[in-house]
């Protein structure tokens, strides 16, 4: 009678295999779950859970209080991928969920293990993707008496988690995971954890985890209410300037379908933000590609000189909105989110609709009756197109330039390539410069902004494309110098698992974004931004048993391209870049979109 | 990118328009709108600032570990202005009620509503209507120079004496904020020597349900609503 009982307890009576009542609340394929087969100890049954779950890959390492799980792992038929650190096993889980459309799965002991998780934990928390991360803790009476390798792991990742759990004890363990693996993906995703005490997990127990099924309240109606559909479908109607802002959740809902189909039903131009970077063919016509700091002049001005801003999955995150005195400071503005907390909280909604992306979108297309009068509209923001482009110059006396190898590559692969990257200009070069027509092949730290995601993505995207049965679609991530250097040692386990990926390591021998805001707001100071020494990437490749080559010269471009995404396993091309260039336009932090910087001196 | 190297190999320059060669921020067209801080479109008529004021959210909670910490922590982490935190039992076995005063404006007090929501045990939460019943309990240990003033006092604001002694007495003293504070103004010429106050804990007027959804319950029935 009450929803109360559907949580899923701790406490709940030894035996019972009732599912929670959640799981037929309309859930679609609840019932798909096949249920877990016999188990003998609690990490048995976590296993169990996470086969019926669906889980076919985990990454981690090793470690004393969670060896009775990778024990249990070595009879399932999840693939363990061993990683050279436990940041590099969240980073390639988080990557994995990302192109596998699934939620990605680590592994680590306790202490040092689980806190090595924090920051991949809270690059998927940032960037709202589905993770389950899993860690050892020492057993349960030893909990609070600092035991060794004892770390408060609920304690630490409860700020960037969606929500954590200890485990309670052998009978409920299965269920436990099974829930959290299921509420990292329902509604809004984002990373869950359980705690697994080493004698939770060694216990005996014959319970067979229950279906899996998020907590009560967690997976919400994805219909916006219908009312405010038509009133949100008469603003737009009656719009003059009206332009999409597809967010992170437009595929994060695998709801690119829905979007291409609306834009282009009433012809409203597209803009995204970064991480909804795919949702939308950058190629289309009706495409002006992403705003935002780094983002295109002309999706900045579309997004400024808007009456009607259709933002869908999107939180308005600073380095997008810009100052908030500035951002769309005439647009009504229809915020489509899934998470009625992003409703107003940053960009205040005029029209909110609460609900999942694409049934949104398909519920706008049909309240919509006739397309806005946006002719002259279109005629402006292709007038910006032609005004604004992304170039770059290339004048012989100046050293080869890094949007140049990020277009060469482009140019040599398919559509459907997976790109990852590291922070820092590469990362913008890599998202500017590249022409996305496909979501989940923009693989990238958004919100927290994490160098060193590039390679443990990379290997978290090569096993999720061969695992889905796409062993040929190329994976290449653009990495930073300074990004490589901080998770360049997963190479090891590209090398292991003979995976084939293509590292291009856009070096300039600087902390280069660090040293481009020195050279604009510190009088050109360069403080700590300088790697006066950098090792030989390519000999150090070797050194991994990867494909070594090194890049000065635009005419060596185009060879060592196809040399790299020709070999068959890790290859890493260190391109030596001008080390003065610079991630234009910009939008200084807090300034306003529409005056974004074209040039330096614009600055 | 196209085009035939040069002896350097670089590509021939682009035709379009080069970085340098792109209009500046002085030559483009700006809107005249703005918003204001809560990213609010400023309406140039009437232009809206929305002060802050004192609300009370009370939200039913499942009584498992952490969900203090979970709460304080969001509370903390998002920089809301909190003035008190009480929690205790319901008539559910179970279920605890957490009483927050908060010093925020509307579209704050909803995003504590809102962010509250999302954490897994909250069953359900709300701003308490107005007009809320609210009591907060404080002890008052006073030095005993004058035990018959203090015996005066303490009646004058229903006080109830909890421990006499020599050198001290404590007072016990129930009452809203004001009460409160009223009374330990005339408590001050005594000489406070401590001071323990619960804050303020609330419940709705009337059958209004104090947290949205919540049932009139009796003991040991769920007082939430059916989803
Ligand atoms: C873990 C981490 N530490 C520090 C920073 C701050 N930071 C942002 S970009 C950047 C420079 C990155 O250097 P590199 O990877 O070589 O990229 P580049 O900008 O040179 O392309 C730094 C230090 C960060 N984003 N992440
Ligand atoms: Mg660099």
């Amino acid at each position: 009678m009450s929803d109360t009982a559907a949580h899923t307890r701790e406490d709940e009576p030894e035996g019972s295999t009732e599912p929670p009542a959640g799981a037929d609340d309309g859930t679609p394929d609840a019932d798909e779950t096949p249920a877990a087969g016999p188990v003998s100890t609690g990490a048995e049954s976590v296993v169990a859970a996470l086969e019926a779950a669906g889980a076919k890959t985990a990454f981690g390492v090793q470690g004393g209080a969670i060896m009775p799980v990778y024990d249990a792992l070595y009879d399932s038929s999840i693939r363990h991928v061993t990683m050279a650190h436990e940041q590099g096993a969240a980073h390639a889980a988080d990557a994995y969920g990302v192109v596998a459309g699934e939620p990605g799965l680590c592994m680590a002991t306790s202490g040092p293990g689980a806190t090595n998780l924090v920051t991949g934990i809270a690059d998927a928390d940032m960037d709202s993707d589905a993770l389950l991360a899993l860690t050892g803790q020492v057993p349960t009476e030893f909990v609070g008496n600092d035991a060794f390798q004892e770390t408060d792991t609920v304690g630490v990742t409860r700020p960037v988690t969606k929500h954590n759990y200890f485990a309670g004890g052998a009978d409920t363990v299965g269920d436990t995971v099974g829930e959290a693996f299921e509420l990292s993906r329902a509604g809004r995703p984002g990373p869950t954890l359980v705690d697994l005490p080493k004698d939770v997990t060694q216990d005996e127990t014959d319970r067979t985890p229950g279906p899996a099924a998020p907590p009560a309240g967690t997976d919400p109606d994805p219909n916006a209410d219908p009312d405010a559909v038509e009133e949100a479908a008469r603003a737009i109607e009656s719009a003059d300037r009206p332009v999409c802002l597809f967010g992170g959740g437009v595929i994060k809902a695998d709801a690119s379908d829905e979007a291409r189909t609306f834009a282009r039903s009433y012809g409203i131009p597209v803009t995204t933000t970064m991480p909804g970077i795919g949702s939308f063919p950058e190629d289309d016509d009706l495409c002006l590609s992403w705003a935002g700091m780094h983002g295109t002049g002309y999706a900045n001005l579309a997004i400024t000189h808007t009456d009607c801003l259709i933002a869908v999955g999107t939180r308005f995150d600073d380095r997008l909105t810009g100052g908030i005195d500035t951002f769309a400071p005439e647009a009504e503005v229809i915020h489509v989110d899934i998470d009625p907390a992003e409703i107003s909280k940053n960009v205040h909604a005029d029209y909110p609709l609460i609900g999942d992306a694409g049934r949104v979108l398909d519920q706008l297309t049909a309240a919509v009756r006739e397309a806005p009068d946006a002719e002259a509209w279109r005629d402006r923001c292709a007038e910006w197109k032609e005004t604004y482009p992304l170039t770059y110059a290339t004048p012989d006396d100046e050293p080869l330039k890094p949007q140049f190898v990020v277009e060469a590559f482009d140019e040599a692969t398919d559509d459907d390539t997976i790109v990852t990257t590291g922070v820092g200009q590469h990362q913008m070069w890599a998202s500017q410069f590249w022409s996305y027509s496909e979501p989940r092949t923009w693989v990238s730290s958004h919100g927290l902004g994490t160098m060193g995601y590039g390679v443990p993505a990379a290997v978290g995207a090569r096993v999720a494309a061969d695992t889905m049965g796409e062993a040929d679609r190329d994976v290449v991530c653009f990495d930073g110098d300074g990004s490589f250097l901080m998770t360049m040692q997963e190479l090891s386990v590209a090398v292991r698992e003979e995976l084939d990926i293509t590292i291009a390591v856009l070096n300039n021998e600087y902390i280069g974004m660090v040293r481009q805001w020195q050279d604009a707001f510190y009088e050109g100071r360069h403080m700590a931004s300088d790697y006066t020494w950098m090792p030989e990437f390519d000999k150090l490749a070797e050194a991994f048993g990867a494909l070594g080559l090194r890049v000065d010269d635009y005419d060596e471009v185009a060879p060592a391209v196809e040399e790299a995404l020709d070999y068959e396993g890790p290859a890493v091309v260190d391109f030596h870049v001008d080390p003065e260039e610079n991630v234009l336009p910009m939008v200084p932090s807090g300034g306003a979109n529409g005056k974004f910087a074209a040039a330096e001196d614009q600055l | 990118m196209s085009g035939d190297a040069s002896e350097s190999g670089a590509p021939d320059a682009d035709s379009r328009p080069l970085p340098g060669e792109q209009p500046g921020p002085d030559e483009r067209d700006h809107p005249e709108g703005r918003r204001n801080l809560e990213g609010i479109r400023i309406d140039p008529v009437v232009e809206a600032e929305h002060e802050s004021r004192r609300a009370v959210i009370s939200a039913l909670v499942e009584d498992e570990p952490g969900v203090l910490a979970r709460v304080s922590g969001l509370v903390s982490r998002r920089q809301f202005n909190i003035e008190s935190l009480t929690v205790g039992p319901t008539t559910v076995e179970g279920h605890s009620r957490i009483t927050m005063v908060v010093e925020e404006t509307d579209p704050g007090i909803d995003q504590i509503e809102k962010q509250m929501a999302k954490l897994k045990p909250v069953i359900s939460v709300g701003e308490v209507a107005g007009d809320a019943v609210t009591s907060e309990l404080v002890l008052l240990k006073v030095e005993a120079d004058d035990p018959a003033a203090v015996q005066a006092v303490s009646e004058m604001y229903d006080g109830r004496t909890a421990d006499a002694g020599p050198e001290t007495i404590t007072v016990e003293l129930t009452g809203d904020k004001t009460d409160i504070d009223g009374a330990i103004r005339a408590f001050e010429r005594f000489g406070i020597v401590e001071i323990a106050r619960t804050g303020p804990t609330a419940l709705a007027r009337g059958d209004t349900p104090t947290a949205p959804g919540e049932k009139p319950g009796t003991a040991g029935e769920p007082t939430t609503h059916d989803d």
